[in-house]
């Protein structure tokens, strides 16, 4: 281990240390001042200072003129995590001439200043860290950051909305783009709704001409019923495996007229339809909707005659005729790309309303979920948009029943923040479709948004009822004659103080959304993290939403947190805009924290060649020794800390940079 | 070196305060620690977080020299199994900390004065929970006393045998 007076004389470490106060931040709880002067105590501090906003331009000045006029090298700053701040103050020290990882950040907010109140340990707490970090930071070395070319091109994974918009945004912009999507079709959840909040224009008229240009775009290569299943690589170099679900339907091959459909053996459908929710049947081979894109037919092998007993008379087949579409000897087939940035805009799922048995739902035909009642309202639905209850009849009253799954501590905490929206909307339908009075059942009315809170006013005038209040219970339980052959929502009116009952014939179920199922297995696959509700984690909530904590991941749309249409499309917009900032730059800069071996001690035991997660230790025979490959080393340590004869060092992190940090944050003692 | 004075409240008697020494990763726990921060959770200030690029760079060297060196707890965090920002670091971690912890004991440091936590970086609040109890177990643990003489004599004895 080097001692640190070896680095004295000629190549005098001297520290530069700034304790920033961020207004009231840190020097709220923290006694910047006494810092500072504990930190110009320390052996080899040759300046040190406190000011009140370190990371402004006037801050950042102060360190570079100090560089000059005091001949640091080396600097602490104290200030916030080295997580917001580290990139400014390297650049800080480069703009002065100095190394920027001859910089050591001691994070005194988020870690000291904001998590204790006792002033006189947090500024204690402070002092460890400083005097650590002063230590440490004399043994730091120069690095370089290592630079790499970028892949031009974006994979997008998911085709909702956001997935759509950002592939065309993508592709609109010359690049490349490979759009996954696992249903056989694009379009997600908006591809089910009729109309849109608020200005109620219809979601087909304005979704599908997207659509349409994702599967004609030259740029965009979409590849539906398909998932990614393995990754690999690093931001601007990622390699994806994606894995083509046979539909036993050729598809340059297949040029969706449906006259298969039309002769297939079952003369009707007896599948629930996937995408009117089960409430139509479908046949074995079909089109998930007249819209659908790419214009593709599938077979499902499950119901399928001919992959149930091979003794169907395939009047498919004899329909598809001499253009041979139809394959039932299918297998799935893999493709690996390679892609600089990846975007997921993977979505939501709705609330499974069974969770909450009080509302009936399951028990009581006509009580409905909200995505149930956008298809029946919808013209190309299962009822060609008329509302109707399962007996065929009109209702004439209908109950809507909101926060359902959201804003509950039984189930989702969380606000859904569409729901108050689509409920209105589906009332103002609803009510357009059957003249049915219509009771709206809310916790609270929420509309921020533009034109939301007019919508809203317009409801009122059309003469929906709201009541305001949580439902208790849906039952058919009459305890009046007008009750009877209803369902009665009994529900608490806050407003007008007493419990009401409320006799309908349709409850609608306004359901809350959620993170998908495998949320959890997609970010592992993509290497990001998920917040503990589920949604995938964003770098920043405000400041770089649809960044993740993985460089070249990118998010966007409700598959990060409750979010409507607008919210998606614009988000997907930014997640289009921070993917081609980064390719467009070409090459892009990975921090040098790699490891590298030190051969003279190196007894080529091969213990670190198994922990290498990414193969870049080899061992070269000739001279028996490992060898780490820079390129595919992403710099965790791991082999670092096994090796047993300390021949592995890593930059930014050896263990004598370390071991003064230990050692530091201890010294008082 | 020059060095802090131990402030009356690290002398007195009437309350021990415990110094703990924590390795975050900096994926998860490092930054459900930032988290808690901006959240303004409040938490025991005994813990000195030294940060690593995964819970894998922790060398139980690291370990020893903050016992040795006078920490009464070491802690530390990394991310759940499965979800390691570096595919697998956090399993080499989980074995070393099963070998380490077996090594402590022979040394007389006891359980509860070493702790592994999976902290992901949703979970500020199991930042505040773990550090909370750590510092409550090792403050009534007492000061590690790790008599220089001791381990002379254990050099003693394994010589002689």
């Amino acid at each position: 281990m080097p001692e640190i007076s070896q680095l004295s004389g000629p190549e005098a470490v001297r520290v530069g240390f700034y304790v920033c106060h961020c207004g009231t931040n840190i020097a709220g709880t923290v006694d910047v001042k006494a810092l500072a002067g504990y930190a110009a105590s320390l052996p080899r501090v040759a300046v040190s200072r406190e000011y009140k906003y370190m990371c402004s331009d006037p801050g950042q000045a102060l360190i570079e003129q100090d560089i000059a006029d005091h001949k640091l090298n080396r600097v602490v700053v104290a200030s916030c995590s080295p997580l917001l701040h580290e990139a400014t103050f390297r650049r800080a020290l480069g703009r002065a001439g100095l190394n920027p990882f001859l910089l050591q950040m001691v994070n005194i907010r988020e870690h000291v200043s904001w998590v204790h109140l006792d002033k006189k340990a947090a500024t204690e707490k402070a002092q460890d860290l400083v005097r650590a970090a002063v230590q440490r930071v004399a043994l730091h070395k120069p690095l370089q950051k290592r630079r790499v070319d970028i892949n031009p091109s974006v994979l997008v994974v998911g085709g909702g909305i956001a997935g759509i918009h950002a592939a065309l945004t993508l592709a609109e912009a010359g690049k490349q783009v490979y759009l996954v999507e696992r249903e056989p079709t694009i379009g997600g959840h908006m591809a089910m709704f009729d109309k849109t909040f608020p200005t109620l224009d219809c979601a087909a008229c304005i979704l599908t001409p997207k659509m349409t240009a994702v599967g004609s775009h030259p740029n965009i290569k979409l590849w539906t019923y398909s998932e990614v299943v393995k990754v690999d690589g690093y931001v601007g170099n990622y390699k994806a495996q994606v894995k083509h679900k046979p539909r036993y339907v050729i598809d340059d091959l297949c040029i969706g007229c449906q006259e298969c459909i039309a002769a297939c053996v079952y003369k009707e459908g007896k599948t629930p339809d996937e995408f009117n929710l089960g409430l139509s049947m479908r046949k074995p081979i079909y089109l998930p909707f007249p819209q659908a894109v790419p214009q593709k037919v599938v077979i499902d092998r499950d119901t399928c005659i001919e992959f149930k007993s091979g003794k169907c008379k395939k009047t498919c087949v004899e329909a598809c005729g001499d253009r041979l579409a139809i394959d039932f000897k299918q297998k799935e087939t893999f493709d690996e790309i390679e892609i600089g940035a990846i975007i997921l805009a993977t979505g939501f799922k709705t609330f499974a309303p069974e969770r909450n048995p009080y509302c009936g739902y399951g028990r009581y035909p006509n009580v409905y979920t909200s995505l149930e009642v956008e298809r029946l309202i919808n013209a190309s639905g299962p009822t060609a948009g008329e509302v109707i209850l399962r007996d065929g009849k009109k209702p004439a009253s209908v109950g809507i029943i909101h926060c359902i799954g959201s804003r509950d501590a039984n189930t989702n905490r969380w606000c859904s923040k569409v729901c108050c929206m689509y409920s209105l909307k589906l009332a103002h339908l609803i009510k357009e479709h059957t003249g049915a009075e219509v009771f709206n059942f809310y916790i609270d009315m929420r509309t921020p948004g533009k034109g939301y809170e007019e919508f809203y006013d317009r409801l009122l005038d059309e003469g929906v009822h709201f009541v305001r209040g949580r439902v208790a219970e849906v039952s058919d339980w009459a305890v009046h004659p007008s009750e009877e052959g209803k369902l009665v929502i009994r529900a608490e009116d806050t407003l007008a103080g007493f419990v009401r009952r409320i006799p309908v014939d349709m409850v609608v179920l306004s359901v809350g959304l959620e993170p998908q199922s495998d949320a959890q297995d997609v970010r592992r696959l993509f290497n990001i993290s998920c917040a503990s509700e589920g949604w995938f984690l964003e770098r920043h909530p405000k400041l770089a939403p649809v960044s993740t904590f993985t460089e070249g991941v990118y998010i966007a749309g409700a598959c990060q947190g409750p979010k409507d249409i607008p919210d998606s499309v614009a988000q997907a917009g930014a997640a289009a805009a921070e993917a081609l900032a980064l390719i467009d730059a070409k090459s892009v800069e990975l921090e040098p924290y790699t490891a590298s071996i030190l051969e003279e001690e190196c007894s080529g035991c091969k213990s670190c060649i198994s922990l290498c997660p990414y193969q870049a230790i080899a061992f070269i025979e000739e001279k028996k020794k490992a060898y780490i490959n820079e390129v595919l080393c992403k710099g965790c340590g791991t082999c670092v800390a096994g090796c047993p004869s300390g021949s592995i060092k890593q930059n930014f992190f050896e263990d004598e940079e370390i071991f003064e940090e230990i050692e530091g944050v201890l010294a008082y003692a | 070196m020059l060095s802090r004075q131990p402030s009356a409240s690290e002398t007195s008697q009437a309350k021990f305060e415990p110094r703990i020494v924590a390795f975050f990763c900096n994926w998860c726990t490092y930054l459900a620690a930032d988290l808690a921060g901006t959240s303004r959770m409040k938490y025991a200030p005994n813990v000195r977080v030294v940060r690593l690029m995964c819970s894998g760079r922790v060398d139980p060297q690291f370990v020893l020299d903050a016992f040795a060196h006078g920490a009464d707890g070491v802690f530390i965090g990394g991310c759940h199994p499965g979800d390691c920002h570096y595919q697998e670091g956090n399993y080499k971690t989980l074995k070393r900390y099963h070998l380490l912890k077996r090594v402590l004991k022979e040394m007389g440091i006891e359980e509860d004065r070493f702790r592994l936590e999976w902290i992901s970086a949703a979970e500020a609040d199991r930042v505040r929970t773990a550090i909370n109890q750590m510092v409550e177990k090792v403050r009534d643990l007492g000061p590690l006393n790790l008599e220089l003489k001791d381990l002379e004599n254990a050099y003693a004895e394994e010589v002689l045998v």
